[in-house]
């Protein structure tokens, strides 16, 4: 059975139509790159995974574990496993980053009907984590985000994936804002939550992350559609040639995904 | 309508009965301090909004409301009713007032032996017993001719707190000022009277903590001088958790030396109009003195904050920061004054006023005044009236939180940074727990 399918999607965000009848089958264990030119989607399916009400779905569907996506609030679909890493995380003053993760991951194990977490327990784990992704213990002191460099902010993002243990994991765009070292850590960070039963659907404009994050398969969305999908190597058949030449194929052939 | 005289008139007649009273036993000075205030606030009656400094407090349920002034003897209240005002267990010195009078079976010293020199006692007390120390500060600070409410608070001067610190004592407990209404059919006016006294290199902390027992009307009107003196710090809370009838008018006046510390917190969550006052004249150099509060306001609730902060010397700083969260219909107004005189050269003054509103009814007015005439000086102001943060919202919601308690967490943050500022862990606990108590219903279960 298919962890994720998007069947038909069509998405309108502020009276413009943004996804144009998209179709995607996840299965789990699975890691699925989205790639494609600005203003293509991208980031609109990520918030459309997540619950974004801005993004406003009108026709289509989308099935996660066997159940319908669009009708669960963000919360549900956070509890039920989805995790969106965002390309711009906030920033929230005056929440500590350890109260801010203490309430997610409480919120979470009790929509899972789990236990809230020992404090000791929670400490460990998210020490553990911060060393995994290199990062200072002292951010967790600080407000959520506040002040954060942009591949702090992104570790950040990943330290949060990596507590809430979700089953489908959307990374937008977190390779934008990282220097090379900062990249390679995120990555080895997203790499270290690589299982069989856990899949991951990573956005991203650009091939270089793919390259630490390598994925089962590249899809490339263009206009609010997937017009060519591939496996790995289509991401380096991209970067040589650049999106210009999917949008002459495209002009050639309508989509078939 | 009444006419502005019969306005005044139960303010005016309560006033023989006052003098009646409490005169005997009051030395000259005082006797005559209280007839010219009479006098003062008869000829300036209660302000009105065409008040530049009340344009948008409309305080005529006071001034019509008919409060009265008593010398009855307090009703009794039980060590129960009181005990719920403690700061958990913190021992600190208590005096009570209950209706304005002071209660002497429910005022306590702690933690003990008192201190050398060390003077914590009713006002009532202190003037038989240390009118010396007293006469010097009394009124010198808190400016009753230009200014109604104080004026009246003059005339009436009677009882209330009197903390005495000597040189270089450093109090390691804050003393509790409560000032208790039992709220019940009588509709009371108390003016209380606190004078604070910090001599060189003296620390001390006062919390000057209004609350109710009933739920009648209620009319407080409280002017507080503190003398920070050289070197000396002090730290003032005003806490008002008085009912939703009550009215308050609260002064707080202070007096600053040459390198002293001050700091002024306040959690303004009960009364139906409350006008906070708080006003430092910083008469030395390199003094400090910080400016916090944060007040929370329901259904009609109409909360005024109104701040000046004088720079009378050079290198001083001063900050203020004040938050408000607004709920239904309620009102905020936040005046910051900042005035710096022409010699206070290296002045250093921020100002802040950030209001959240939950509904749309909800209505916040700030007001930054700067009065600079030095040349060489920092001042800073900003003000927000803004709701809460949507994509702050959707971001906490994606990470598993309710919105609800995606909400919740949104205003203890936004509240949670002036909680921060006090540094009495004790009171900061009990003034949190007062502050989530506030905050609307199912938003804080995940707190």
């Amino acid at each position: 059975m298919p962890l994720l399918e998007i069947k038909d999607l069509y998405v309108t965000v502020e009276g413009t139509e943004i996804i144009k009848g998209m179709n995607l089958t996840v299965n789990p264990g699975e890691v699925h790159s989205i790639m494609g030119p600005n203003g293509s989607g991208k980031s609109t399916l990520a918030k459309v995974l997540a619950g974004h009400e801005d993004y406003e779905v009108t026709s289509g569907q989308i099935i996660y574990k066997d159940k319908d996506l669009l009708d669960m609030s963000p919360d549900e679909r956070a509890g039920e496993g989805v995790f969106l890493a965002f390309q711009y995380p906030i920033e929230i003053p005056g929440v500590s980053n350890m109260q801010f993760l203490r309430a997610s991951i409480n919120a979470v194990r009790k929509y899972r009907g789990l236990e809230e977490i020992d404090a000791m327990d929670l400490l460990g784990l998210i020490r553990d984590k911060c060393k995994l992704l290199r990062m200072d213990q002292t951010l967790l002191k600080r407000s959520v985000n506040e002040g954060f460099s942009g591949g702090e902010k992104k570790r950040h993002e990943i330290l949060q994936m990596a507590v809430l243990e979700p089953t489908l994991c959307v990374l937008d765009e977190t390779d934008s804002g990282l220097d090379i070292d900062a990249l390679r850590i995120v990555s080895g960070g997203v790499n270290s939550l690589r299982s069989g039963d856990r899949a991951m659907i990573v956005v991203t404009h650009y091939q270089r992350l793919l390259d630490y994050i390598v994925p089962d398969f590249v899809h490339v969305l263009m206009d609010g559609n997937i017009v060519h999908s591939g496996g790995k190597d289509l991401a380096l058949e991209l970067e040589d040639k650049g999106y210009e030449w999917l949008e002459k194929e495209k002009e050639r052939e309508p989509a078939a995904s | 309508m009444s006419t502005a005289t019969e306005v005044q008139s139960s303010y005016i007649a309560d006033h023989a009965a006052l003098l009646a009273e409490v005169s005997e036993d009051s030395p000259d000075w005082l006797r005559k301090l209280r007839a010219d205030a009479i006098a003062r606030f008869e000829t300036l009656g209660f302000p009105t909004t065409k008040h530049e400094d009340w344009r948008y407090t409309n305080i005529r349920p006071i001034a019509e409301g008919n409060f009265q002034w008593s010398a009855d003897e307090p009703e009794k209240v039980s060590q129960e009713d009181i005990d719920k005002f403690h700061f958990g267990d913190l021992s600190c010195t208590q005096l009570l007032f209950v209706d304005g009078k002071y209660v002497p079976q429910h005022s306590h010293r702690r933690p003990l032996p008192v201190p050398d020199g060390l003077i914590v006692k009713s006002l009532g007390n202190a003037l038989k017993e240390h009118a010396e120390l007293i006469e010097p500060y009394l009124a010198k600070h808190a400016e009753f001719r230009d200014e109604a409410f104080a004026a009246l608070n003059t005339a009436y001067i009677e009882d209330g707190g009197f903390v005495y610190v000597p040189k270089d004592l450093k109090l390691e407990n804050p003393i509790h000022l409560l000032f208790v209404s039992t709220a019940g059919d009588h509709k009371r006016a108390t003016h209380p009277r606190n004078l604070i006294i910090v001599e060189d290199g003296g620390d001390a902390t006062v919390l000057e903590d209004y609350a109710s027992l009933g739920d009648g009307e209620h009319f407080t009107n409280a002017v507080t001088e503190v003398i920070v003196k050289d070197d000396a710090t002090a730290n003032h809370y005003l806490i008002e958790r008085d009912n939703e009838q009550t009215y308050n008018v609260s002064t707080l006046q202070v007096y600053q030396q040459d390198r002293s510390n001050f700091a002024s917190h306040s959690l303004l969550i009960g009364g139906a109009i409350v006008r906070n006052n708080v006003r430092p004249v910083l008469d030395g150099e390199k003094c400090d003195s910080l400016i916090n509060g944060l007040y929370i306001s329901y259904k009609q609730q109409h909360m005024d904050n109104h701040m000046r902060v004088t720079h009378a010397k050079p290198n001083c700083d001063s900050r203020q920061f004040y938050k408000g969260i607004l709920e239904d219909d309620a009102r905020a107004v936040f005046t910051g004054r900042i005035v710096v005189d022409q010699i206070a050269q290296k002045t250093d003054a921020k100002q802040s006023n950030m209001n959240l509103l939950l509904s749309d009814n909800a209505q916040a007015d700030a007001m930054p005044q700067l009065e600079i005439y030095a040349d060489d000086v920092k001042c800073t102001h900003g003000a927000t009236v803004g709701q809460i943060d949507e994509e702050a919202i959707f971001y906490l919601m994606a990470r598993g939180l309710s919105d609800e308690a995606a909400r919740g967490l949104l205003i203890y943050a936004f509240a949670g940074e002036v909680l921060d500022r006090m540094t009495i862990q004790p009171v900061r606990d009990v003034l949190e727990q007062l502050v989530l108590d506030h905050l609307p219903e199912g938003l804080v279960e995940h707190l």
